[in-house]
């Protein structure tokens, strides 16, 4: 691994907020970067298992036009975008405590994907930089 | 041409950024050194993004043809 670690703060659960954050992700994995990723609140509930492939709409700023234009777009899933990062690079991707507690959540409620849960302490552990907040 | 030469081809044209990049990483990683390995992009981020990795990841681009529609690279997977 070269660089310094893409820290990334998701707390957004609209699609294109998680797949913006998801094309950050692979980016920076293809070049070799770490991506460390704390997933809060709406973000944390889009990772559920049962919920990950349902729509969860998109930001306000997009308006009627901007969601049309987005569901025109296509393109892979964000889910299936933070997959192929994690087979090529070093992503690692926890829960939020504080949120995990207020959604009643276990891991196992979780899309594979997330690695485990851990306080925001431990999140910091692993930043060496900014943190991206999105 | 280096089209006899290509091993493998991968047609992305219409996959979004960062799709054929991301093709590519999982086709070299699965190929064997001296693969020729042939994407199509419509996506006008792998122009940049394509030769960064191949940079970064030592690599080697062969060619790149500008067609109407989408570029096509051509790549040899070094190591």
């Amino acid at each position: 691994m070269d660089g310094s670690t893409l820290s990334l703060v998701m707390f957004s659960g609209t699609d294109d907020k998680l797949n913006a954050a998801a094309v950050l992700t692979a980016g920076a994995a293809a070049m070799g970067r770490k991506v460390n990723i704390f997933l809060q609140y709406w973000a944390l509930d889009a990772f559920r298992a049962d919920r990950v492939l349902k729509d969860h709409g998109v930001a306000p700023e997009a308006g009627p036009d901007g969601a049309e234009l987005m569901q025109r777009h296509g393109g892979q899933h964000w889910s299936e975008i933070f997959r192929q990062a994690k087979d090529i690079g070093e992503v690692e991707i926890h829960a939020c405590s504080l949120s995990m507690e207020m959604f009643g959540l276990r891991v196992e409620d979780l899309d594979p994907l997330v690695d485990g849960q851990e306080g925001v302490a431990s999140f910091f552990v692993d930043v060496d930089g900014p943190v991206t907040f999105i | 041409m280096t089209t006899a030469n290509v091993t493998r081809s991968i047609d992305a044209r219409g996959m979004p950024c960062p799709g054929p990049l991301m093709s590519l990483i999982g086709a070299i990683r699965e190929g064997t050194v001296g693969d020729m390995i042939e994407v199509l992009s419509s996506d006008e981020g792998s122009k940049t993004d394509i030769p960064a990795w191949i940079a970064k990841a030592g690599h080697e681009i062969v060619e790149v043809v500008q067609e109407p529609d989408h570029a096509r690279f051509v790549i040899r997977k070094v190591r």
